[in-house]
This record gives structure tokens, sequence and C-alpha cells, in this order.
């Protein structure tokens, strides 16, 4: 068990492509530490790299205190679980989850137990003479975790472990996954591209672009406050709303109408920087219908006709199409491609999660509220969150606002 | 699309027809090495020896000749054999793995040596093995047989290294391994059926040569048995030396076939499955 810390981690391929840029992060002992973000941002590029399997061009890595950068992967007592599991097809599970254990040359005795421990916990008391190709997938995923487990190393590096799962049994394991690492307390490093993977299991995520760390925070800072278009955009199921806006007369003016402005929104657009116009953010699960809200709940009020109606039960999503123009800037263009709806998106669509007692229907106006305080204003130039920055400083009295019924 | 009882008696009609169409030739030869050499003229119209005997076995057993020849050919080939696939395998396992600069220049010149006619070597190898004294010595035959079997085994071999998936080495790597661990413990025994498969082949093109062995060799120092057969006189010079040489045919074809068999049982396909997702 051990800290980890990159210190301006950088990895550039010899063609001068430039993979992951000066990453400082400190894992604390027993963290467990998720990096997230769309497929090429770097994140399993740094994870490669904490590793040894890839190089670190430039930098420091630090495993335990000891700098690790010249190390081969056997002389950093670190494990790995793998995407694809990467089992040795010609050995049965017992061999497989002994082999970090025989190339350390421990004793037989001692290998039998450990492996026969690691199968208890796993459940994997009954297969363990069976060669991987006889397993299905969730039982070799949870060799390929009993292999990491066996040595008891300083950290887990896990690399998408559950991404070839069906969707039931990756929720399945999940739960098992958080569960085993907080009974063993290392420290572990998972990448993922799935938000909501990072959102359950760490005990901070890290958002990645294009190689750059976004923000690192607790699921519930980057959720509340998100640093920019990129990390609101990525957090959240489903995504933010973003709206073109501009600062009108103490207001913001957009799609949804006129929105007045609150000490916290005063603050933020008055250390902004530069003039001009804004995106709006807003969380589909800050919208209610107009119709269940107290009247004395003061908040804004629009109109619209609900496009699309989709009922989970618990909640139900209803669809409108803005009139106007649509937020367009380079991130949530990426953001748009990553998640394949970059057609869906031609059109300003609004997002928004209503109980599920709503009157609404598809075809049917509506009359949905949403309260002020929790728009988010963000600079289209750079992406910045101005709310989140003003709201640090304001003591996170907006991040307390906004949580709402989000927590469930 | 289940098959219909007339498709599989189809099937196998036309399955009996193609073993019969490749058999005959060597029941031939099997049927030819057991008859009496004084009757091959007047009884080698019949499909079965009238008369058994093991005279011709016993003839080229008698000749030393003969007996040198095999020796020469078994060491030959199995020498040949094993330096070509330890070769192979590790140029093999460059190629699938490593990006090098003037890898693509190597794939090509291994082709073109794999294409190239050997009948147009001959003459130059003849003159060089001559100056290097490696005429009619054992090294001046398992030089060109790994020269023209490497190309064949890189091929084979960088075909079954490519199968094997790079997660496997890495997740190695992360247990503890040494690249040469990794390498002998867990990518080896993967490659293995593409290794025996490489082996029974580079075997058989050197047991099967006879171009080299005839233009390379001048004396039973090295001449292998293909070679050798074309110099049987028989056991008398008025004895045309037909009994004999099928005799000494069926001989060869043995260790072939032995060999064959047994690594037949290593080369199961599919041995990666469950290594990976699916």
């Amino acid at each position: 068990m051990a800290e980890i810390v990159l210190d301006g981690v950088t990895k550039r391929y010899p063609d001068g492509a430039l993979a992951v840029q000066a990453v400082d992060l400190t894992i604390a002992d027993g963290e467990f530490i998720i990096l997230v973000g769309p497929s090429g941002c770097g994140k399993s590029t740094t994870l490669n790299m904490i590793a040894g399997l890839e190089d670190i061009t430039d930098g420091e890595l630090r495993i335990g205190g000891d700098v690790v950068n010249n190390k081969a992967p056997k002389d950093r007592d670190i494990a790995m679980v793998f995407q694809s599991y990467a089992l040795y097809p010609h050995m049965t599970v017992r061999e497989n989850m002994g082999f970090p254990l025989k190339l350390a040359k421990v004793d037989k005795a001692t290998i039998r137990q450990k492996v026969e421990e690691a199968a208890e916990v796993l459940e994997l008391t009954a297969h363990l003479d069976r060669k991987p190709s006889n397993l299905s997938g969730g039982q070799r995923q949870r060799v390929a975790m009993g292999r990491a487990i066996v040595r008891s190393p300083k950290a887990f590096l896990m690399d998408e472990p559950l991404s070839n799962l069906d969707a039931k049994l990756r929720v399945q394991m999940r739960t098992q996954v958080s569960r085993l690492q907080r009974r063993l307390g290392t420290t572990t490093v998972y990448v993922t591209h799935d938000q909501t993977e990072a959102m359950t299991l760490g005990d901070r995520v890290v958002v990645m672009r294009g190689g750059i760390v976004q923000q690192v925070g607790t699921p519930k800072e980057l959720y509340d406050t998100p640093r920019n278009l990129f990390v609101a955009g990525f957090i959240g199921s489903p995504s933010m709303n973003f709206l073109p806006a501009t600062v009108e007369n103490d207001a913001l003016i957009c799609a949804l109408g006129s929105i007045p402005l609150d000490d916290n929104h005063r603050r933020a657009l008055q250390a902004r920087s530069g003039e001009g116009p804004v995106i709006v953010g807003l969380r589909p699960e800050h919208f209610e219908d107009a119709a269940l809200i107290d009247s004395s709940h003061p908040g804004v009020t629009f109109d619209g006709t609900v496009e699309v109606l989709e009922s989970m039960g618990s909640d139900v999503f209803a669809y409108f199409t803005l009139e106007g123009e649509r937020a367009t800037t380079a991130e949530l263009e990426e953001l748009a491609r990553d998640s394949g709806s970059v057609d869906a998106a031609a059109v300003d669509q609004l997002v928004t999660r209503l109980d599920p007692n709503t009157g609404a229907r598809e075809g049917e106006s509506l009359s949905v509220w949403f309260d002020p305080a929790n728009v988010q204003i963000f600079d289209p130039q750079n992406g910045d969150n101005l709310t989140a920055a003003s709201a640090q400083v304001s003591t996170g009295q907006h991040a307390a606002d906004t949580t709402g019924r989000t927590e469930d | 699309m289940a098959a219909t009882g007339a498709q599989k008696s189809g099937w196998g009609i036309a399955n009996l027809a193609v073993i019969a169409w490749a058999l005959f030739p060597v029941w031939w030869l099997v049927s030819l090495s057991f008859k009496v050499p004084a009757n091959i003229a007047t009884d080698g119209g019949s499909f079965w020896p009238t008369q058994w005997t093991l005279e011709n076995y016993r003839g080229i057993f008698k000749l030393g000749e003969f007996v040198h020849a095999l020796v020469n050919s078994i060491g030959i080939a199995v020498i040949s054999t094993v330096i070509a696939v330890a070769l192979a395998t590790m140029a093999a396992y460059a190629i699938a793995r490593l990006r090098f600069p003037g890898k693509g220049l190597l794939i090509g010149m291994a082709l073109l040596i794999a294409m190239f006619p050997q009948i147009s070597l001959v003459s130059p190898l003849f003159s060089i093995e001559r100056g290097l004294h490696l005429f009619n010595t054992w090294p001046g035959l398992i030089i060109p047989y790994m020269t023209f079997s490497l190309p064949l085994g890189i091929y084979v071999l960088s075909a079954f290294f490519r199968e094997i998936p790079w997660d496997l080495e890495k997740a190695a790597k992360m247990d503890g391994a040494t690249p040469a661990q990794a390498f002998r413990q867990v990518i080896a025994p993967l490659a293995m059926p593409g290794i025996f498969t490489t082996a029974i082949l580079i075997f058989i093109f050197c047991w099967n040569d006879f171009l080299f062995s005839i233009s390379l060799t001048s004396t039973t120092a090295s001449r292998t048995v293909p070679a050798e057969l074309g110099f049987f006189t028989g056991l008398s010079s008025f004895q045309t030396p037909t009994g004999a040489i099928a005799a000494a045919a069926v001989v060869i074809t043995v260790p072939i076939i032995i060999f064959v068999l047994f690594f037949q049982r290593r080369i199961v396909a599919g041995l990666t499955s469950g290594a990976v997702k699916g």
C-alpha cells in the first residue's frame, strides 16, 4: 500500500504527439481514484505510465516515496486488471491466480493458501481447476481481479475492467469492486469512460480531455461545481443543458426567457474579464413541472411543447425543442462527438427530468419551473465556469443550493 | 443448414475417391517393394505381390551406402529444422511485436528468398561451397536448407504470434515476469502449435530435397537418401533396381509419417480461446 504521486508527468510520442500533458496528481494511500474522459483523452496512457508499460517522457512518478520512472513493471509492485482480462489460456484458474506468486518464488504451500483465500473472496473456489475458456465473462473478470489481489501489491491499476460485461453484470460487479477495494484498503487507480462508474466508485475523480487534467475532485464537487463546460457536460446523465444567453438589465436572456440574476451570478459576471454573450448551464434534474411546485417557491417558469416523453418509472424525462441558436464551443462539440449525438444535437434540445406525478403529455404544452440559483454561467471563449469560480470565493453557498434532489 | 442423408453420402463417396486417388501410388510403391526382384519384370503388372518377400529391404540395408545416406538424411534434416525453427521463432516474434526500421524490407527480402528459383542458385552455390571447403559436408547442405526454410518459417510463425493478444505479455510483465520469463512461460506455450507446424513443414522440406543434395555432395559422406536413390544399381549389375528403390522409398516415407503423427497432437487450433473477452 502506498501513495502515488504524479509530478508533471508527460507523455510525448516520437512523432511529437502529446498524449498526456504535465499531470500533477497525488493519490493518497488507500484512495480509490478514477481517471475518466472520452476516448483518446490520455487516461489509459496515464495508467500505463503508472504501470510502467509506457515510458514517461517528462516529469516524475513516485510510488510510496520512491521515484520509479525507470523501474520495470515487475519492480514497481503494482497489479493491473486489463479490459480484456488477459488471462493465460494455457493455465487453470489456480495457475493464473498463482502466477505472480510463482514468479516471486513464493513456496507452493503459501501460493495454494493465498490463491484459495482469494478464490473464496471472489466466489471462484468451485472453478479453480478449470481453464479460462470454460468460464463465463463475469467469472473471467473475477479471475483477473483474483490474480491482482493474491500478492497484496502496493496498488491496483484497472483499465476499464467492466466494459466487456453486459449491463446488468456490470452494475453487480461495480458493487463488488467497490466492496473489495474498501475491504483491502489498497490504493486503486481505475480508468473508465463511463461517468456513472466514475461517480459511483471513486473517492475522487480525475476528468481528462486531450491529455490535460480538467478537474480533480469528489464526485459531488464535479457535479455541483464543474470547473468548465467540458466537465459540466461530461458528468451527469442525461447531461447538462447548455443555452446561449446575453446579459441585459440584470437578467440573463436566453431561449427559456429572462432569468433574473442573483448575487452569486452578479459576482461571477463582474469577475469575468471579457464581455459579450455567455452560456447558461442547467441540469435536467433542476427542472420541475410547474404544476407540482408550491407557488411560494421563487423561480422562473417557461412554457413549451413536450416533444418526447420517456418514463423511467422513478422519473420522467421530457424533451423540448428550443428556438434560437445552439450553444457551440469546441468542448461541447467534442462531448457530442464522444456520445455519438452529433446529429441529435443539431437542433437545440432541452432535457428535463420531472417528477413521475407530472401531468405532462407528449405533444401538449407544459409549464416548467426552475430555480435560477441552479443556473451556472460559462464563458464561451474559454469554457470556464464563472459561477463555480465565484462560488468557491463565497464559501460554497451556491453549491449547497444546487444539490436539491440529485443525491438519489 | 443440416446436410441431408444424400448430401452426406455424396460427400462420403467424393472423399473416398480423393483418398483412393492419393493413396494409390503409395500402395503401388509398397506392393513393388515386397515383390521378388527377379519377378518384377513379369509380375510388375499386378496390384498384389504373387510372392511376398523382404529381400528388397534386406538388400538395401546390406548396402553401406543406403545406411549412410539414411543417417545423413536424418542428421541433416533434424539439425536444419532445429536451427531454422529457433531462428524463425525469434525473428517472427520480433516482426509480430516490435516496430523497427527496415521491418518492411526484411519481410520483403524473406519473401524474395522464398520465391527465388532454387535451380538458379545451384551453380554459384557449388562454386562458393568448393571455395569454402563446405562442398560434400553436412554444413554444406544445412546452410542452404536453413536459408530456404527460414522465410517459410518466419511467415507461418509471425502469423501465429500476431494471434496472441499483446495484453497477455503486458499482464505477465505486471505479474512480475522478466521479458524472458514472459516469453518462455506465456508466449511460447501459446505459440507451440505454430512452432510444431513450422517444424513439420521445414523437416519435410529438408527431408524431400533432391536438388541441393545431388548438386552439393559427391560421396556418401553427406549425400542424403533422395539423391542416393539415383545411384542405386541393384544387387547385381544385371538387375534393374526397381524393387530396391521401392523399398528405399518406403523406408524414407516412414519417418515423415511418424514425425507428423507425433506432432499432430500438439497442433490444436484455438488454444488461445478464453484469454481475452469473447
